[in-house]
Order: structure tokens, then sequence, then C-alpha cells
């Protein structure tokens, strides 16, 4: 490839894969233990989204998300400590216990939040991009979605109003090919996703999202777009998710995918596939790569740790901030 | 001190008032700029504060809630206003699961302090869908306040209270209230989210209501008088929270109560009025209680229909009188009045 990245760069997003891979991979193991006790959607296959997205991202930029999300937050620089401590249901959890997965803040690192309800953070992003438009801020929002999202009223709604406002905001949609078990083809005719975004007047773009070098090319372009004010952009990556819909184990005994789909996605591995790339660059040994898996392991042992030593929310928590307390404007 | 004008004035003054004093704050609602204002309520406020503080906006109720929610957690403080009750329907996802929410599901990290009018009302034909009133909806839902103004005082003071409170609140406006005068300050004034006003005070029965059928139940209270019943009359205001000691201090005095609501009386803020009275203040009841609402069947158009599905002052009277044991002594000419109920009662003018 012509105008190789940056050495650090690549790096920096191989390790990031790592991470997440191996953070997914240790809440698989202990889910079953049922100490975390909220659903939980593992994003093991699709890492190579937010890495690339992220690589590009500031502190002050800003991501909303969906169910999908622990990919998203920690390549944002949220905590993995209040991650995993609000999956244990912990006062020390990124949401005091309140959310659990499906709900991961961390301020401050720009992610705003997540939520279920497929389409709906679409919207709240769109109206965080327009409060930055109207401030004349160049910061952008970045909110992920999947191939689902896009089948609800709400997304054509946001869509539009981010077109006609050009804001700056960009929305990524991970398109897994499945919303929880229902295939693509079932809901969806046969077009790309992102001429969705072109209907709407908008820069759309479409691209395999396992190769990481890709999506933060993509990326780059999007997102630079975004922050001169040249509005929005739609990115659809086609991805697959390994795990089950919701939950830490395979599914294929369901058999609405097919065993063979699975394993040629898994040939398609993200991480595999970098690590190949930086090895035959010469910018990474298997040793090099095992003691970045001893010293992220260390990280994520260390965070299991804390979340699991970390006490419950005391019973006064229950009926806190269902109100906030009253305020004066400034 | 004594200056008078219309409730939909005093709305219009509020958010004037709230736009010039806090830089935070818009408006935003489809045809808030345009040339008739939402019936008036922001009529000409564009033009006064500029394209930058008074939006349109697509049709996309949904997602322009969303929107909304999105600058508030960016420190706006938005006003949202709905024509009509049945179009915030399209807005319900956010605002139930999203808004309602977002302060307690990421454990008090942000807030979202959204304000949001939605337009209610009876009558002239409005049907099925142009006149439904289901704050009970709302008030069920942890995380929203719901209130409903009735005089021109309130709706300015708790618009007010409203915007600058951060938790999102419903603003329910009875479209029969918007001609009804009272006596309103010209400055900025709050009235607090969480109290009900005693409107009337009496020692025989307690009519507690809500909104527009507030003025029914001073109507009510009116004709209970000439046959000797004396009513305390209570304005709920606000749904949640509800003013519970108001309530209860109310039937300490008069052992009885009627609730009306413009809502259908079924699993709505009657029952629940009813079912809160009855947990903790049932000793102090002298006899079973009543309620007075919209009978569960959707709105019909025709104004023959109507005049069997609204309840007026009447409803009321029989309800209370029934209690006492004096419906009998109800006057004639006040059981045989009649007129079409889709209009509102000439009478209910103000100043209140």
């Amino acid at each position: 490839m012509d105008n190789a990245l940056d050495v650090n760069v690549r790096l920096a997003m191989y390790k990031q894969l790592l991470r997440l891979r191996l953070v997914e991979d240790a809440i698989a193991r202990r889910y079953s233990e049922y100490e975390m006790r909220c659903p939980t959607h593992l994003c093991t296959g699709q890492e190579a989204i937010p890495v690339g997205v992220s690589a590009h991202l500031r502190t002050d930029d800003l991501v909303f998300s969906g169910h999908r999300s622990h990919g998203h937050y920690l390549a944002k620089g949220g905590s993995l400590k209040s991650m995993l401590a609000e999956l244990y249901g912990r006062a020390t959890g990124c949401a005091g216990g309140k959310g659990g997965s499906q709900h991961l803040i961390d301020l401050s690192c720009g992610f705003m939040g997540s939520a279920p309800i497929l389409a709906s953070t679409i919207s709240v992003g769109v109206g965080a991009a327009w409060e930055i438009a109207m401030r004349g801020e160049s910061r952008v929002v970045v909110v992920y979605f999947g191939d689902g999202a896009t089948e609800e009223g709400t997304f054509h709604e946001a869509m539009n109003f981010a077109s006609v406002k050009r804001l700056p905001v960009v929305f990524v949609c991970e398109n897994n090919l499945y919303s929880v078990h229902s295939s693509l083809d079932v809901r969806q005719p046969n077009r790309p996703i992102s001429a969705l975004g072109s209907a709407h007047a908008m820069a759309a773009s479409h691209a395999d999202g396992n190769n990481v070098e890709t999506v933060y090319r993509m990326a780059d372009e999007a997102i630079l777009r975004a922050r001169v004010g040249d509005g929005p952009t739609i990115m659809e990556f086609t991805t697959y998710r390994w795990m089950e819909h919701c939950g830490p184990n395979g599914d294929i005994e369901l058999n609405y995918r097919a065993a063979s789909e699975l394993a040629a996605w898994k040939e398609r591995d993200p991480l595999t596939m970098y690590r190949e790339v930086l090895i035959a660059d010469d910018l990474l040994t298997p040793a090099d790569d095992m003691a970045l898996r001893r010293q992220i392991d260390e990280e994520v042992e260390e965070a299991f740790s804390f979340a699991r030593a970390s006490a419950f929310p005391c019973a006064s928590n229950l009926m806190a901030h269902v109100y906030p307390a009253r305020t004066r404007p400034a | 001190m004594t200056r008078q004008i219309r409730y939909q004035d005093a709305i219009r003054e509020a958010q004037a008032q709230i736009l010039a004093a806090d830089p935070r704050t818009y408006i935003i609602g489809l045809g808030a700029p345009g040339p008739t204002g939402i019936f008036g309520t922001t009529k000409d406020l564009q033009r006064e504060f500029g394209v930058d503080r008074v939006f349109d906006m697509p049709s996309s109720e949904n997602a322009m809630t969303g929107v909304a929610l999105g600058t508030s957690l960016l420190g706006r403080r938005p006003i949202v206003v709905h024509m009509r009750v049945d179009f915030a329907l399209l807005s319900m996802e956010p605002l139930v699961n999203q808004i309602a929410k977002w302060h307690y599901m990421y454990g008090g990290h942000m807030v979202a302090p959204l304000t949001i009018r939605m337009i209610i009302g009876r009558g002239w034909g409005q049907g099925p869908q142009h006149s439904q009133s289901l704050q009970a909806w709302l008030a069920h839902v942890p995380g929203l306040k719901v209130v409903m103004p009735t005089t021109a005082h309130d709706v300015k003071g708790m618009l007010i209270a409203a915007v600058a409170d951060d938790a999102p609140v419903i603003v329910m406006e009875h479209r029969w209230l918007y001609g009804v005068t009272g006596v309103v300050p010209e400055e900025m004034y709050e009235v607090p989210l969480d109290q009900a006003a005693v409107v009337r005070s009496g020692k025989d029965v307690t009519l507690a209501a809500t909104s527009y059928m507030t003025l029914e139940s001073l109507r009510a209270a009116d004709m209970l008088s000439q046959i000797g019943v004396e009513a305390d009359v209570i304005d709920l205001r606000s749904l949640t929270p509800i003013d519970l000691p108001t309530l209860s201090a109310s039937i300490a005095r008069t052992g009885r109560i009627v609730v009306s609501d413009t809502g259908h009386s079924l699993f709505g803020v009657c029952a629940e009025v009813l079912a809160l009275v009855a947990e903790s203040c049932f000793s102090q009841l002298k006899s079973a209680p009543g309620r007075v609402g919209l009978p569960h069947a959707p709105t019909p158009t025709s104004p023959a229909l109507a005049d069997l599905y609204y309840p007026r002052a009447l409803d009321i009277a029989r309800a209370a009188a029934e209690m006492l044991g004096a419906a009998h002594r109800l006057p004639p000419e006040i059981l045989g009045e009649h007129k079409w109920k889709d209009t509102p009662d000439p009478s209910f003018t103000g100043p209140y």
C-alpha cells in the first residue's frame, strides 16, 4: 500500500484491537459465574471499526452508541475499570450501577452514553452536533449503530435533519448482517445501507469493516469533513458478530446462521489479519505480541479485581437521581 | 399588580422573558416561527429573538425530541412545543426511554432539562386524534415531571419554573383555557411544580381537579352552594409530584371527594388520586369517593355524541350531591340546562 500509515499509529491500533479482543474474551469467560448480571452484547470480531474511527478522535469529540458498545467506549478512552464495575453492578461503575453494559458513559473522554433501543441515540448525537455547530466549534460527533437501527424511522429523521443543517456528525453503521437472529435479507432490500445516506444528500461510503486500515482511511476523510464544517457522512462497514446476540456463548446450534459462514468470517479476523500485516512489515514480532498480551492481560485482571472488590451501591441509591437536584439558571 | 391577560398571552410572555433572561434556552416546534405561532403562544418570538433561538423543525417528532435532548446534554434548555398532544405520541420513545431516564441510568452524570409543552383540548369536532388528554401516561413514568396549569398566573409561573428545573418537565395546556384571563404579574416569577392550590374553601366535599376541569369544578361548587353544600375546590396543578398533603388536609375537613380530570376515568389521574386518598385517609372518608372523567371510548367527532362524552360542571355537582344524599335538591333550572358541550362554557372568561 502506498501512503503507508505512521508506524506508531499502526502499532497503537494493533494494541487497541488486541485489547478489545482480550477484554471481550475475559468477560465471556467470567460471565457464566453469574456475577455480571446484565444483558451484555460482545463486539468480538467487530473491533476494527471503533479502533479505526477512534484513532482520529480528540478527547473533546463526542461519541454515542447503542447496545454493542464496549469497543466504542474503550476505543474512545473510556475507563476499563469503570466499565467492568458497571457490568458487575457496583457503585464504582461508570453509571454507578444504574445502567450496566447497555448504558456505558465516561464524560471525561467524551463518551456520552449508549442505549439499546436501536436507533435512539442517533438523534441524540445529532442534537449534540447541532449544538456544536451553533457554537461554531470544531468538535465532531460520532454515532455508532448497527444495520437493524437503519430500519427504524428515527434514523431517517435524524439523517434528514443532520443533512439539512450540515451538522458535524459521522454516522458509523456496523453492518454485521444480523439483528438478533434475523438476517439482513429478510429485513432489507439488496442495496447498500450507505445509499440511504446518499438519498439524504450526504457523503456516503461503504467498505470492509474488518480491515482496520481501511476503516482508518475512510474515517479520516469523514471526520475531517465534519470538523471543517462540510457536513455529515455515513460510513457503512461490513463486519461480523462472532458470539451470540447477547451473552458469552456461540450460537451456531440455533441454526439461524451457517457454521461455514462464521468460519469464513473468522478467517477474516481483523486482529489476526492485522497481526500478519504488521509481522510481514517487520513492525511486530511474535515476542512483541506476547509481551503486549501479557501487558493487556495484567490490565484486564487488575480491572476485574477492582470491579469485584468494589462495593454494591447502598440502598439510598435506589431513589437517587430519579429527579436531579434543582439548579438555578445562570 | 392587577394586570389581567389571557392564558395564551401569559404563555407567550413567559417564553419571551425566558428567552431574554437565559441564552441557553430556545423554542422548537413545528410552526413555532409561523404566522399563527402555535395558537399565538410563540407568535413573533422568532422576529424578536432571532433564528438562533426560535426554531421550526422537520415533521420528525421522534428524532427532534432526541435532537433537543442532545443539545440539552451540552447545556441548552429547550422548550419543545407540540400543537396537539396526539403528535407528541410520535416522540414517546425518546421521551419515555431516553429523556425520563437519562439522569438516572447514567448514574447522575448528566441532566436532561427539557420543557415540553403539549396542548390538549376538547370539542369542536376534534375527534379521536386531536383531543386526547394523556397526562396519566406521562405521569406514570418516573423521571418526568408533569404539570397542568389552569390559570394564566400559573401557566406563566410554571413554565418559568419548568425551564429552570433540571428535570424534564411536561406542561399540559388545555386549549379551552387559552382565552381565559387572569391576574398576571409583568415580572418573571415561579410557581412551584409540586404544589396544589386550594381555589375555593368549603366544609362539605372536596372537588379535586386538573386543568380545565378545575373551572368546571368551580362552577359545580356554585351549583352546590345553591343547595347549601359548600365545596373545597383543589386545583391539582402538578401530577408528578402530586401534592398529597394538600389533598389530605382537605379531606380531613370535608370527608368526601370527587375528582375530575380531562382524561379517561379508568387507569387515569382520577384513579390514582382516589387510590392515594384511600391509602392515606381512608378513615376520614364519610362516603365512597367519586370520579368524573371521560368514558372508555375514543373521542367522537359529532357534536351529538360529544355531548354525551364530555362531562361538565353538572356531572361533578351531581356526583357530590349524591354523596350527600342531596341530589334531589339540585334545582330544576340547573338540571335542565342544555347547551352543546363541545364548546367552552361562555362564563369561563376569567379572571382566574
